[in-house]
């Protein structure tokens, strides 16, 4: 889901002797042809909107869609005798059976024992004294009080079927992951081979391969299980494999002059020096596994997703504000708990970490004290079901009359903005793309690919656009690219005014980062809760979400960019005696290139997956038609037109804004560099 | 006596198919001319010399001269296009991998200009660390290592982490870690470029009490100088992968060998290199020979005052044979020569 440049050459050191380079082009001047082609298409739109705009009413479908739908029941029905489907399913069922075996561990009843083998103060204890152990005492107290939470507040067996989801997917990521990982940090034609894939994965958005797997792993665990570890790998192997190749060639050198084999390398040099970096990459896959374990509700996934799904399928914000807010808390705890595991693992290897002895004390009492409480919750009733606490469905329903008096009292001022930015904004720029005939829009997208990314964001342009032609949803891939595009622009002004103030204050930064990184923890199906309660089911609440979800990351990206600049050069301009603007907009955000536009293209990506899960709550257009085609079995084909249409509109942004900073002239390794490690939910230093 | 290190008309081209440029007139060609027609660039070109043991030889060149290249071919860091290189009679360019890993944990060790320590280890198990991969026990490497770390006046940091010592002193762990395994010969790529000249200079004299101690064979790469002049027992300048010219200190300054070799040494104060073989000349008739005597490996400099307190010029014998006289004035055009210079 989110979006990395490719490396472009560096430039060559000039010979002594050879002729100057030539001039280039500023990139001022790319947005002179850019406004003479939309002056042309509002012109030729003006004649002829309206007309072949190839809408497609939003329960009808086309033959392709019923081809598409026919091909999957053929596929089913093939079942028994396919070899692929025999693999899948037989992955599918060792994954079913590893979830329920967890399951009736700690949650459903082991029969014939009428609870499970651990109840709940037994897991309790045992989280705690895993939060003691791998990190301090304070990330166990922070463990009890969620694992508490999650049971006062009535929602311990989602919260905990949640945790077996993203716990196995975790750990499959770790198994597969890691091996790769090593590979392409330390073979350049493998990360070369691997890179590509890692890029399509991390491009599409959420959502589209649900539809695909439920096909081949069918519904429930195994394919939430499935769906979480492909959306969570590719961080760990990128963010792993870019700490082992970024390990010092110099100190490889140096233990490899001193005659090491390849394996006393790896082990000895090179993970050991990658170790923080690749921790990093595993608290980014949890955090990953657990926003996508969320989303595989909709495949009938077990865990906290679920009610937070009910609650919105029926636009009730009281009940999905509970699991929402624990999904929260659980994100908090794994990212507290892994940063915290790792300082510790740092601290450790560095020979602090405390005194020994107490320490091992207080490991092997809690040690005891876990194994009584196991005992205890296996012996008694009381201490293995979760007691029924009314507070979760009070706190619910003082939620929803909050709502409603919010709603009543402000209500006109939200619906003011709404339409504001409704009427405006998104009401005209849809006009132009989606009510201009489909040959025009492409022809006009296809010109500003080729203005803004050259001849390979065309190529790239004009495949995708036949692709999104081809599956018959044009007029929806129009409205959704819309409403990416307008809540993109929004989020690239928010990242512009934070991201600068942020780099040029000190306070801001600290004041406001915590909030970013809290907000690039939450899983997205948690943005669209609130954001309901404000605005209601409409195009717009789907666009809020997005910002709300793609902003932390572009500000923070543009905050770092422009944070990079070297201090000598903006120090050299304020010797010139330039003003506070003219350093803002004359050097700053110049040399901050890379990452304005690292910040773009992840924006667009963010908003884009976040369009589609606004499917529910009244997006309509793309992420309706992947909805409905969950819901109902004669609309699969369309749900699958509609999912592919979206990946190809994600690969046709992603395209033209790597283009589009390739372009752009060189602004040193630091952005650059940021584009190779594309981070799904925060960058690896915080 | 057999070379310690004997180098053969070693090349290094950098650039896909290399190996199929030497022998061919593209060969001939300029690095700059090369470049341009294979897209190839070269390292090192044509070069043979020996090393004798418990010799110092200095490799000296300005960046991109591919003295750091030709260091790193010695041990197969990187691999030589074609040429060979032995070690005490054994053939490293043909050896296997483990032989050649062999050679590396025994024979050979080196010192880096940037260190490479291991940050996430102490001191302690950073010089131990090439005892480590060839097997040594964990009591036995950390006892040898505690006897190295104090060889080089580190006694005390034993425990430290990389990153808690300066550069100086991380520069001795580094020079630690390449005599815990008590190699023949120590490589050293521009060790103490990265340090302040205060540190430098005491390094290299930790460099040349350390030889005169254990009398280790020594390949020591540098662009200075003067660090040259004063550690080489012989020095060796390249450009664009090409020796310009081999010779003891005294040789390069004296006679050497091109303008682009001239230029380097011109500002090198002679009378602290030059010996009086250089500026020494035959008796002209009638001059008193009853001056002081002095070696002809005197430095000039050393000699100034003799010659300034005696009457008659200084007799230069070598043994007990006088092989010319060397007076006030002689001794006075070196000096003076310096200052036309500055």
């Amino acid at each position: 889901m989110t979006a990395t440049i490719s490396p472009s050459p560096t430039p060559k050191p000039v010979e002594p002797g050879a002729p100057p380079p030539a001039e280039e082009q500023t990139s001022i001047s790319r947005w002179i042809p850019a406004a003479v082609i939309l002056a042309a298409w509002v012109v030729v739109w003006y004649f002829t909107n309206g007309t072949q705009t190839l809408a497609l009413p939003g329960t009808s479908r086309t033959d392709l869609h019923d081809r598409l739908t026919e091909f999957q029941n053929e596929l089913l029905a093939g079942r028994a005798t396919n070899p692929v489907m025999q693999f899948t399913n037989a992955i599918a069922d060792a994954l079913r059976s590893a979830v329920e075996w967890l399951q009736r561990m700690v949650v459903l009843p082991n029969f014939p024992r009428p609870v499970p083998e651990i109840g709940w103060l037994g897991v309790v204890a045992l989280a705690t004294y895993v939060g003691l152990v791998v990190a301090s005492w304070r990330i166990a107290l922070l463990v009890a009080a969620s694992f508490l939470s999650f049971g006062v507040l009535g929602y311990w067996e989602d919260s905990l079927d949640l945790l077996i989801i993203t716990g196995i997917s975790v750990v499959l990521a770790v198994v597969i992951g890691l091996p790769l990982a090593v590979l392409i940090g330390t073979n350049r034609r493998a990360n070369q081979v691997v890179t590509p894939f890692l890029d399509f994965m991390q491009t599409m958005p959420t959502f589209v391969y649900l539809l695909p797997i439920v096909l081949f792993f069918g519904i429930g665990p195994s394919a939430a299980v499935v769906s979480t570890l492909i959306y969570a790998l590719p961080p760990l192997i990128r963010i792993a494999g870019f700490g082992i190749r970024e390990v010092s060639a110099t100190t490889v050198e140096a233990t490899d002059s001193a005659g090491q084999t390849y394996w006393q390398r790896l082990f000895k040099v090179q993970v050991p020096m990658a170790r923080k970096t690749i921790i990093v990459g595993l608290n980014q896959t949890t955090l990953a596994a657990l926003s996508m374990a969320t989303l595989a509700a909709f495949v009938n996934g077990p865990g906290l997703g679920k009610p937070v799904l009910a609650g919105l399928r029926i636009n009730d914000v009281g009940t999905a504000f509970v699991p929402g807010a624990l999904i929260v808390v659980m994100a908090v705890m794994l990212d507290r708990a892994t940063t915290a595991a790792s300082e510790r693992a740092e601290k450790v290897a560095r020979g602090g970490g405390g005194d020994p002895r107490v320490r091992r004390g207080l490991i092997i009492g809690g040690g005891v004290a876990t194994l009584v409480a196991i005992y205890l919750s296996r012996t008694y009733v009381g201490l293995a079901e979760f007691p029924a606490y009314s507070i979760g469905d009070r706190v619910a329903s003082a939620v929803s009359d909050g709502v409603d008096w919010f709603t009543g009292t402000f209500g006109g001022a939200t619906e003011w903005i709404k339409d504001l930015i409704t009427n405006q904004f998104l009401n005209r720029t849809q006009a132009l793309l989606a009510d201009s005939p489909w040959w025009l829009a492409f022809v006009a997208l296809a010109a500003l690919a080729l203005v803004f990314g050259g001849v390979r964001a065309l190529v790239s342009t004009v495949v995708c656009l036949a692709g999104i032609w081809y599956f018959d949803l044009w007029h929806d891939a129009m409205i959704t690219l819309n409403m990416t595009l307008v809540a993109t622009v929004l989020v690239m002004v928010l990242a512009l005014v934070f991201g600068v103030w942020m780099a040029r204050d000190r306070r801001v930064d600290l004041g406001l980062r915590p909030l970013l990184d809290a907000g690039q923890t939450i899983p997205p199906f948690v943005y669209l809760i609130p954001v309901l309660a404000l605005f209601g089911p409409s195009r717009f609440t789907a666009i809020t979400a997005g910002i709300v979800y793609a902003a932390p990351a572009a500000i923070k990206l543009v905050a770092d960019g422009v944070k990079g600049v070297s201090p000598t050069t903006i120090e050299a301009g304020r010797s010139t005696g330039q003003t506070t603007w003219q350093e803002i907009t004359k050097v700053q955000l110049p040399m901050a290139r890379g990452s304005l536009v690292l910040a773009t293209n992840q924006g667009l990506l963010y908003v884009l997956a976040m369009t589609v899960i606004g499917g529910l709550v009244g997006a309509g257009a793309l992420g309706y038609d992947v909805v409905y085609g969950f819901a109902r079995s004669e609309a699969w084909g369309k749900g699958l037109a509609a999912g592919i249409t979206i990946v190809l509109l994600g690969v046709m942004l992603d395209r033209i804004t790597r283009a589009a900073a390739d372009v752009r002239r060189d602004d040193g390794p630091g952005p650059r560099r940021a584009f190779h490690l594309r981070l799904p939910i925060g960058p690896p230093n915080n | 006596m057999t070379a310690a290190l004997s180098v053969d008309s070693l090349w290094k081209i950098f650039g896909a198919r290399a190996d199929k440029i030497i022998g061919t007139p593209d060969a001939e060609l300029s690095r700059a001319d090369l470049k341009a027609r294979t897209n190839c660039v070269v390292g090192v070109k044509d070069v043979s010399f020996e090393v004798a043991p418990g010799e110092v030889f200095v490799v000296m060149g300005l960046s991109g001269s591919g003295k750091s290249t030709l260091v790193r071919l010695l041990t197969r860091l990187i691999e030589p296009t074609s040429g060979t290189i032995s070690l005490n009679g054994m053939d490293i360019t043909s050896a296997s991998a483990s032989q050649l890993r062999d050679v590396r944990r025994t024979q050979v060790s080196m010192v880096f200009q940037h260190f490479g320590l291991l940050p996430h280890r102490q001191v302690i198990d950073n010089v131990a660390y090439g005892l480590e991969v060839r097997g040594v026990a964990k009591k036995e490497r950390r006892a040898k290592a505690a006897e190295i770390v104090e060889l080089v006046g580190l006694q005390g940091y034993e425990k430290s982490y990389p990153d808690q010592l300066s550069g100086g002193m991380q520069q001795r762990v580094g020079l630690a870690r390449a005599l815990a395994g008590d190699p023949e010969m120590l490589l050293f790529d521009e060790p103490f470029s990265a340090l302040d000249p205060l540190i430098r200079r005491d390094m290299q004299n930790e460099v040349i009490r350390l030889h005169r101690e254990l009398g280790k064979t020594m390949v020591f790469i540098t662009h200075d100088l003067a660090e040259a002049l004063k550690l080489g027992d012989r020095i060796m300048i390249l450009r664009d992968g090409e020796i310009v010219q081999i010779g003891t200190p005294d040789e390069v300054v004296a006679q050497p060998a091109d303008d682009y070799v001239k230029d380097f040494v011109s500002e090198v104060p002679k009378a602290h290199v030059l010996t009086l073989k250089w500026v020494m000349r035959e008796p002209r008739a009638g001059e008193p020979m009853d001056g002081p005597a002095l070696p002809v490996s005197t430095i000039v400099r050393q000699a100034a005052r003799a010659a300034i307190a005696s009457d008659a010029p200084i007799r230069v014998m070598d043994g007990d044979t006088l092989v010319g006289v060397v007076d006030e004035e002689d001794i006075m055009r070196v000096v003076v020569a310096e200052e036309d210079v500055t």
